[in-house]
């Protein structure tokens, strides 16, 4: 059902009302609790030396300064892990990372050893007098030439049959049928399209404090990950590998609160298990937070996606068929926390919006010498780049056949009787209004008088472009036939509590990192059973206490875990109708529902409040019921949902510098029925500027020795107040139609869509010159550059 | 290692350590006195979440010794409420939600509280331009501008009104109680 009014009063505040954050209270006074706020008795600390070099054989460690430092105890090496068979540990695509390197590091800034100490500044001291000789090696940087013959093989390990710095190969659709309707296109458009590698940069870096009793076997990992429970699932299973004494039901994973995520927070790192294998060692609590450079250097990075694509169509602009050829550079090892079935993420949702029959897509994963890649950048499954490679081409042929960009999508969009809508790919879109999105975007900025406008324009040499993207997102893993980490399903988790006072506890297996769920998960329990949200308490990120859940990446809280939540709900309120029905002396089928009480049919002042259920579940329920009021749920979502939009971009170039400067940005995004409003606009805000980010400032490039050239804040460009347009936001609504709210996520969306609508904008100001694509980030250097070749000054 | 005696105001309250000359202002805060609502995000003073007051002036707490505070005052952001009362900037982040996963915050409201104390009237592009120097991650900044130009008006408001002010020097007898949660 649609939902584009509240049905609950604002006491309430069901979906619909922007309710105000229940977890602000906390923050705005600086009483939040993060990692490194978070001190332990006796606790030690753990800092870490690493690898100046990419590439190199380390031929000795020396740790006899570092150990006179005052306040150091000890310093951990691979030689040392190797012992306990901790020296490698399982990434979560099931590729191997080392914790420690025991004879070769493999990318700059590589965890090397690791200094215990009694404060921050004596472990700090301790790294800086550990003495490691290394012998350089040749270093591999580029995934092509990883890929040619007599490349080093940077992963002897994977053993005698894998020799080659091939990681896997993956591919979707039909090749023989898109060939062949390739051929068939009178117009074929063919770009090679680079995404670069981008890192996350949560203000807050990673950090853990491990916590081994060694008298009652209990490790505590009071750390920042957005997947708590498979974290402790994996270290169970890596403690019974190793034979060491740490059982599942004795670690207890603790989040706190967490300073942002965005996928950088769902991998495990070197420092993590350091942490765990030094308290284990010591018998005290270690702690380890990272420093931003060490975050940027070493931690997992998102994209480095070499994409060839090309697209075929009709004169007019129909498009027939789809090829993409990508090169997918994991650096040392593949870190990506994608489903075991899809290596590549979604990135087969390649062929966008557009209805057409024909395509095949192909992806190669391949070493490097850099740090592990492919996890998130808010978004983890490749949804950026495909997103980002389907709304270039698209572009690409409306202005080689020179047809209006926005004229081509509605001609090409599926329509919406179209739904639900087989992908040549596989995918099953469940529901969608194109049209209308886009629509709604070009009256909202005034797209005709824009044209006239750039016109004029372009007559006066001036440089202004107007950028068009109309994504589909595809979010929500995942139905459990087909979405796995490690092995475990992707279901997500919700249980209730009522308590006889008629409040509520609930707890969630997903996490938040400022999304809000203590607020969101909160409303949807008032929409479904009437309890004002200021009395319902969430719960989550304590292994010990929360259901289990795969945690918050991948736009994956709503559409699993909300739906887990509503499902739990109603489980309650199927017990609260047998309650009422008791207090009411009357049949469960003469009670009616409307939120927050029952009431028998035909005599409306006959009821019982919510509240009033609660109290009689515990007090006054009837013989042979169980007492309580109580529900879990463990929802196992039958699709994925998909959520869409359009945006467009309006920039003006400075011929004389290159900068691009955006003038206007439109945003129309339909996430389906809402929860809160104020929050989803919070998460289009940060989306958004977190795809102007990689759209024109940010990059994580390496030199050919591996040297990483943006690993501070200082060349890695974040963007501030003063970059960040003030974007403008407005939605359409279209319910997934198998969610039980019709909700679908939304926190990826404007990261997804946002690049294409910048980059489309720039080309757009730049065709007549003869450009036809420039590779994100667009800085004013690439920009100055080909207005020099062009003679434009 | 040699330590050196401080002695400093934080927060309206004195507070003394013997520290090594080389600890950070933001440590002697968050690891000697316990004070965690300042926070670090990088090691290079562009992010601005360990922002602090010296001496009623914005400063990057991570770029500053404790021996550089000897004999000042400190302002944090555990010293903007007044009791239960919240500072109108406070209140304002909370209103707009110009905050998500809260981290950057404390640091965004000192500044925010500096940059009004200096301007008390900013047009949104000086906000902007106050506001450079401190990284958020998660609003794309459009919340925290309409939060600090709430709080400013509030303030203005404070100070237009002469019975109020000469009560507070920050506004919060004006504060609204804050709203339940939800």
């Amino acid at each position: 059902m649609t939902m584009t009014e509240p049905r609950t009063s604002p006491e309430v505040g069901g979906m619909g009302h922007s309710v105000k954050r229940k977890e602000d209270p906390r923050f705005i006074r600086g009483a939040g609790e993060y990692i490194d706020d978070v001190n332990l008795p006796g606790q030690l600390w753990l800092d870490i030396v690493r690898s100046p070099y990419a590439h190199a054989t380390i031929k000795g460690i020396d740790s006899s300064e570092a150990l006179k430092v005052p306040g150091v105890l000890a310093v951990i090496t691979g030689k040392d892990l190797e012992g306990y068979k901790l020296h490698w540990m399982p990434t979560l695509a099931g590729d191997n990372q080392m914790v420690l390197p025991t004879d070769t590091v493999m990318y700059q800034s590589q965890e090397v050893a690791a200094v215990i100490a009694t404060s921050r500044y004596a472990a700090s001291d301790g790294v800086a007098a550990v003495f490691v000789d290394y012998e350089p090696l040749p270093v591999v940087t580029n995934p092509y030439k990883a890929l040619e013959a007599g490349a080093p093989v940077l992963r002897p390990d994977r053993g005698a049959e894998k020799q080659s710095n091939h990681i896997w190969h993956w591919q979707s659709g039909d090749a023989g049928k898109a060939d062949a309707a390739l051929a068939a296109s009178p117009v074929r458009v063919k770009e090679h399209i680079y995404i670069p590698r981008i890192h996350v940069a949560s203000i807050e870096t990673c950090g853990i404090v491990a916590d081994w009793d060694p008298v009652r076997s209990q490790l505590t990992m009071h750390m920042t990950t957005q997947a708590p429970h498979a974290i402790r699932t994996v270290v169970a299973l890596v403690a019974a590998a190793a034979g060491l004494p740490i059982s599942e039901q004795n670690i207890r994973v603790k989040t706190h609160d967490i300073g942002g995520g965005f996928g950088g927070k769902v991998p495990v790192y070197p420092g993590y298990v350091l942490a765990v294998a030094a308290s284990f060692l010591i018998g005290k609590p270690v702690k380890w937070i990272e420093d931003r450079s060490e975050n940027l250097q070493a931690d997992s990075f998102a994209r480095d996606y070499h994409i060839d694509i090309e697209m075929g169509a009709t004169e007019d602009g129909r498009i027939q068929a789809m090829k993409v050829k990508t090169i997918a550079d994991h650096g040392y090892t593949d870190a990506a926390a994608d489903p075991s079935k899809f290596p590549a993420g979604l990135f087969n949702v390649i062929t966008g919006s557009y209805d057409f029959d024909n395509a095949f897509v192909e992806v190669d994963g391949v070493y490097t010498n850099k740090p592990p890649g492919g996890v998130a950048y808010r978004c983890s499954f490749r949804v950026t780049e495909a997103v980002h490679a389907v709304e270039r081409m698209v572009d690409v042929l409306a202005h080689e056949i020179g047809k209006d960009p926005a004229q081509l999508r509605m001609e090409n969009f599926i329509k919406p009787e179209q739904f639900p809508y087989k992908t040549p790919t596989g995918w099953e879109y469940d529901s969608g209004d194109y049209g209308r999105a886009l629509q709604k975007a070009l009256d909202l900025i005034g797209y005709d008088d824009l044209r006239k406008e750039q016109a004029e324009k372009r007559a006066r040499g001036e440089l202004m472009g107007i950028g068009i993207s109309s994504f589909t997102e595809i979010v929500g893993a995942g139905p459990s036939h087909d979405f796995d980490i490690l092995g475990l399903k992707m279901f997500d988790s919700c249980e209730i509590r009522v308590h006889p006072t008629g409040k509520v506890l609930a707890r969630i297996g997903v996490q938040t990192q400022g999304q809000g769920h203590e607020t969101t998960f909160a409303q949807i329990i008032a929409e479904e059973l009437g309890f004002p949200v200021s009395d319902i308490k969430i719960e989550y990120g304590d292994t010990d206490t929360a259901p289990y859940g795969l945690g918050t990446y991948a736009s994956r809280s709503t559409p699993v875990a909300g739906a887990a939540t509503a499902v739990a709900a109603r489980k309650v309120r199927d017990k609260a109708r047998k309650l009422a029905a008791h207090l009411l002396e009357a049949s469960e089928e003469d009670l009616e529902w409307e939120p927050g009480k029952f009431s028998v049919k035909g005599s409306p002042d006959r009821f019982k409040t919510i509240q009033e259920i609660s109290l009689a579940a515990y007090t006054n329920h009837p013989q042979g019921m169980e007492a309580g009021l109580e529900a879990v749920d463990y929802y196992d979502p039958p699709n994925l949902t998909f959520p869409f939009g359009s945006y467009i971009c309006v920039v003006d170039i400075d011929k004389g510098t290159g900068q691009v400067h955006i003038r206007r940005f439109v945003a129309v995004d339909d996430c389906g029925n809402i929860i809160n409003p104020m929050i989803v606009d919070g998460q289009i805000h940060g989306g958004l500027t977190m795809g102007l980010a990689p759209a024109l400032y940010e990059e994580i490039r390496y030199d050919e020795l591996g040297n990483n050239l943006a690993g501070t804040f200082l060349d890695y460009l974040v963007p501030t107040a003063v970059e960040t347009p003030a974007w403008e936001l407005e939605k359409t609504v279209t319910p997934s139609p198998h969610h039980p709210i019709g909700a679908k996520g939304v926190g990826e969306s404007a990261t997804v869509g946002a690049p294409p609508a910048i980059a489309n904008a720039v080309v757009d100001a730049l065709w007549h010159l003869g450009v036809r694509n420039i590779d994100i980030p667009i800085t004013p250097q690439k920009v100055w550059t080909i207005l020099n070749e062009k003679g434009v000054n | 290692m040699t330590t050196q005696h401080v002695t400093l105001t934080v927060n309206g309250e004195a507070r003394e350590a013997d520290v090594e000359p080389r600890l950070l202002l933001v440590h002697l805060l968050r690891d000697v006195f316990g004070l965690t609502g300042t926070h670090i995000g990088c090691d290079t003073s562009h992010c601005g979440a360990c922002t602090v007051h010296v001496d009623g002036v914005s400063a990057k707490s991570c770029t500053m010794l404790a021996v550089q505070a000897d004999g000042h005052e400190i302002k944090t952001i555990e010293g903007m409420a007044d009791g239960a009362n919240l500072h109108p900037l406070q209140q304002a982040f909370w209103d707009q939600h110009g905050l998500q996963c809260g981290f950057c915050t404390p640091g965004m409201i000192m500044q925010a509280a500096w940059l009004l104390d200096e301007n008390p009237e900013p047009s949104e592009a000086e906000i902007r331009e106050g506001i450079g120097g401190n990284l958020c991650r998660c609003t794309g900044y459009v919340n925290i501008v309409k939060a600090i130009q709430q709080a400013a008006g509030e303030l203005s408001a404070a100070e237009s009104a002469p019975v109020v002010a000469a009560a507070t020097t920050e506004g919060q007898a004006v504060t609204a109680e804050p709203a339940a949660a939800g």
